[in-house]
This record gives structure tokens, sequence and C-alpha cells, in this order.
């Protein structure tokens, strides 16, 4: 078996552990994707809860107020990844000290991701049944108890589907931004694989983001799969 | 004297609801008052689109009018501030047309779910969902999933949630609309038991004549936003007035299509002016009127439809007569059933539409 690997993955086997190898590189997308993925989720929540109750049909509407944070989530889900990257350095800089390693890229992922993800949440709350919010309100409950009793919790499958979606696309950010500076594995298919013609690490690397992937998508799966009724 | 004991619940006055579309203004509801004293089953009936639901959504302020004022137990709800009114709301109970169930929750966590606020403990809460099962007859489904149900097991399950509160006042929007006949009966005696046991106000709204006249004791009848007629179940039924409320007492006695099967198949001759309807209320049903017709006048009376219910214990009926003898005997039966207890009309043969 090591003689396999030595024989067809060389480099992978020589950059495996140590300051700059896969294991160190796992390590940081793992930090990079769950790290963010616990701000992202909680900001895009929030203001996906937003959206939804102060929209026109919403429990608490508010027109002016929805249509600036519909125009800023719009706005924000529009610059690319690798600009939003660069424009945001200074407040990077500013929240973390540092626009390198992957604390550096924590911020441009959570700002590229929580509007992504308020979005989806957006649409998996509105799905709730309004029948049902109607009646939780004929039965005298108050905006808040509406929105974690029923909402929160009906609407839960869907938000697990969008956030497992939304995990995702943040794994694939966490490559971009590890190719700018940020670690991870996508700075090891790029900065090693790619640039030194290693093309076993470049392999390996993509491997070990669609095993990821994989799992991620799993849970999802298998989450929604004992929820749903 | 008597003294009238009789307290009024639900008070709605002048009350008007108007929805703003992009290019013009929908009258919803327009100018209704209407009054539902304790322990009644009040009927409102009108097409879709008339303005009963939002009418309904009125009396727990789901819906603001734009006009008007909404009393409830001698309370003015427009009054009330935020918490005041969720306060108020968890006095009236309401039922939906698709049962707006949780399916993230079992039937038992829907009816648990509106007491999860009320200070008891989970012992005495299970307490409570378990008798509320056991009323609308479901203590067997409890861990269920609504996805697992009838629509007529959904229905009770929304019933039990809606007593959950122990509300004096029970909404019920279309509440049968989306069952098959026997299960609609079934929720429908459910909910006079409702009435009756708990001594709970209900508030129906229904397009169907057949709900109202199995459970009303009053109805209204609403047309483009207003209420058109209102009276208890029997003067509506015996004598309606407008032509929708004739329409809808029609639709559940099926005598105008009975008329228009009689022209249809030339059982009668236009000229003869000798079909008569006969509406009999209470205990003039019992009169044995076309014995009567043939012993003191000679005139064979051929029964060519009857219709007879029973509307909150009091009997109605409708019969058409086709009559045959001389002129002069016939006239004089005519007499003879103007003076009895019982309403007759004419039927002209030339007022009868056949479509």
């Amino acid at each position: 078996m090591s003689q396999f690997l030595r024989t067809w993955f060389p480099n992978v086997v020589m950059n495996w552990s140590g300051d700059n190898g896969f294991v160190q590189a796992i390590y940081e997308t793992l930090y990079m994707t769950f790290v963010s993925a616990i701000f992202a989720g909680i900001l895009g929540l929030i203001l996906g809860i937003i959206l939804v109750i102060t929209d026109t049909n919403g429990i608490l509407p508010h027109a002016k107020f929805y249509n600036v944070l519909d125009k800023l989530v719009n706005l924000f889900r529009s610059i690319p990844f690798v600009i939003l990257l660069a424009v945001i350095g200074p407040f990077t800089k500013f929240i973390v000290g540092q626009t390198i390693g992957p604390t550096g890229a924590l911020v441009p992922l959570i700002v590229g991701t929580a509007p992504f993800f308020a979005r989806q949440v957006q649409l998996a709350l509105v799905e709730v049944d309004p029948g049902v919010i109607e009646a939780a309100r004929a039965m005298g409950l108050s905006p808040w108890k509406i929105i974690y009793r029923v909402y929160l919790k009906e609407g839960l499958p869907e938000l697990i589907r969008s956030g497992t979606l939304t995990l995702i696309s943040l794994i694939g950010l966490t490559a971009m931004a590890g190719a700018v500076g940020g670690g991870g594995l996508g700075n090891m298919a790029i900065a090693v694989g790619y640039q030194r013609f290693q093309n076993d690490v470049t392999f390996v690397s993509m491997i070990l983001i669609l095993v990821l992937v994989f799992v991620v998508q799993g849970l999802g799966d298998w989450a929604i799969k004992k929820l749903e009724h | 004297m008597t003294t009238n004991t009789q307290t009024n619940i639900i008070e709605l006055k002048n009350v008007a609801v108007h929805f703003q579309t992009s290019d013009r203004q929908v009258d919803a509801v327009q100018d209704v008052s209407l009054t539902v004293t304790a322990g009644d089953v009040y009927g409102i009936i009108g097409y879709s689109g008339a303005g009963k639901s939002t009418l309904v959504r009125v009396i727990n302020l789901l819906q603001r009018p734009n006009q008007g004022e909404v009393w409830v137990n001698g309370q003015n709800l427009m009054t009330f501030k935020p918490a005041a009114l969720r306060a108020a709301r968890r006095n009236i109970g309401m039922i939906f047309q698709h049962f707006n169930l949780m399916n993230s929750r079992t039937v038992f966590g829907n009816v648990e779910f509106p007491l999860l606020d009320l200070k008891m403990s989970a012992a005495q809460r299970t307490e409570k969902v378990n008798k509320l099962l056991d009323l609308v007859g479901l203590s067997s489904m409890a861990q269920s999933y609504p996805s697992q149900l009838s629509g007529g097991q959904k229905q009770r399950v929304a019933i039990a949630r809606a007593l959950a509160n122990d509300p004096q006042i029970l909404i019920s929007d279309e509440a049968t609309s989306a069952l098959d006949p026997q299960t609609t009966t079934d929720i429908l005696n459910l909910l006079a038991d409702v009435n009756r046991k708990l001594h709970i106000t209900i508030v129906i709204i229904t397009h169907e004549m057949d709900a109202i006249k199995q459970i009303c004791q009053h109805v209204a009848v609403m047309d483009q936003g207003r209420l058109i007629e209102q009276g208890s179940l029997l003067d509506i039924f015996g004598h309606p007035q407008q032509p929708l409320t004739k329409k809808f007492v029609d639709s559940s006695t099926q005598l105008t299509p009975a008329l228009q099967e009689i022209k249809k198949s030339g059982l009668i001759q236009p000229h003869k002016q000798n079909l008569i309807e006969l509406k009999f209320l209470g205990n003039s049903a019992q009169e044995p009127i076309v014995v009567a017709l043939y012993k003191k006048f000679q005139v064979e009376a051929n029964i060519l439809f009857s219709n007879i219910e029973q509307l909150q214990g009091t009997t109605v009926g409708i019969m058409l007569l086709l009559l045959n003898g001389t002129n002069e005997n016939i006239n004089a039966a005519w007499q003879y059933l103007q003076q009895s207890q019982v309403e007759v009309k004419q039927i002209k043969y030339s007022e009868i539409e056949v479509d």
C-alpha cells in the first residue's frame, strides 16, 4: 500500500505532514469552513428572518426597512468573491488584525456567505404554510414566539437543505480564499500542485475537498430525512 | 314576565374593511353590524368572495377593520394594546378549511401547542391534551403526524387545539368545505356537541346551506361585503326574503330543480292554475291535508314533490300538489287551505324558469 502511494503520489507523501503539509491544509480548510459557517449562519439566519417578517405579507410588515435590507442583500451577493476579498481588506484588518492566513480569510468568507444564506433562509421560511402562521396568530402568540415556535420549527427541514447548500458553496469559497493567501486545500492545490507541476498534489487536494462536500451533503440529507414527516 | 339573561358575546358595529390594490379599492366588508348572543351557533352563509372570511377575522382582529367597532364580552377590542389583544385572542378559538396543523409536530404536539406558554406543569398539560383528544375521539392517534391523518381526523385535531385554551367562542372558517358529506356531518355533530356540553358560542361561515341547517340557531346571509338578511334558522328557512337567501334555501330543499323537472316532463297543462306549494312549520306538519282535500272537496291531490326536515327540533315541510277536480271544488279547497295553519302559494307555470 505504502509502496503504491510512493509510486503514484510521491509529492503527496512528501508533503503530508509538516508546516505546509496536507494535515495542516486540511485543518485550515475545516477551520475556515466551520468558523465562517457559524458566523455567516447566525448573521444570515437573523437577516433572513427579518426579511420574512418585514415583507408585506409578514407578521411585522415594514416596507421601507424591507426594501433597504433587500437591496443590501442583493448588492453583497452581486460582488464576485475574489474582488470582495481585496475590497474589504482594510475592514478585515480592522476586525481580525490580519489579511492573510486562514483567519484573514474569515471576514470576507462571512461577508460573502451571509447574504447568500440570508436569501436561502428567506426562501425556506416563506415556504412555511401561511395558514399555520395565521392559526398561531389566532392563538395569541407573540411575533417572537411565532418565529421560533412556528417558522423555525416548521421550516427546519428546508433550513437544513439551505444550510447544506450554503455550506457546500462556502467550501468552494475557502478554496478560492486559500489560493490568495488563506491557506488550506485551495492553497495546496494551486501554490504547490499547480505552480510546481505536482499534479498528484492537485488531484488529492480535489479529492479531499470532494470528500468534505459529500460528508456535508450526506449529513444534511440524513437530518432532513429524520425531520420530515 | 321572563327575565332575559342572554348576553351579547360578540357585537360588530358598522364594520367596514377595504383592501387597496394597485389600481382600485376592494370593499371586502361594508357596514356590517351583527350581534351574537352567548351560547348561540351563528352561521354566516355566502358565496366565496362575499367577504365572510374577512368578516370573521375581524372578530379576533386578525383583520383590523377600517371602520366600525368590535366588541367581545363587552370589551372594545379595538382599544386593546398588543399584549391584551393576544390574551383576548386566546378566548377565541379558530378552525380553518385547510386545518392549518403543524406538520413538524405530532397530534399530541399540535394540541399541546397553545398550552406551551401557560403556567402548567408537563403532567397537567399531558392530562389536558389527553382529555381534549378524548373529546374529539382521537386518543389512539396521539403520536401520529398530521400527514398520516385523513381530512376529518385533521379537523378533529384542529378542534381539540382550538379548545385547548378553554375559549368562550369558536370560529369555524369553512371548516367542512374540504371534507366529504359523511365527514362533514360528523364534524358538525362534534361542533354541536362542543356547543352543548362546553357552552361555547360558535360562529360558522360556510357556502353550504346544509351545514347551516344542521347546527345553526341563527343565520346571516352575506353578499358582496354586506349582510343582506339575518334571523333565526326557522325564519330564514321558512320565510327567505332576499333572492340570494331563497337560492340558498332552495339548494337545500331542492324545490327549484323539482319544479324544473315537472315543467320539462309536461305533467301539468299551462292553462290550468292548479299547481300549489304548501309550506308547513311546526305542528301544522301533522295535519292530514291531502286526505282532508279529498274528503271535504272531492279534490284529488297528487303529490309531485315533498321535502320534510327537522330544524332545531321543529318540522319544516314543503310539498308540491297538483290538484284535480272541478273549478268550483278547487276554489273551495283553496279557501280552506288559506285558512289552515299551512302556508299556501299558487305556482304560476310561466314563472318556472327552465334552463
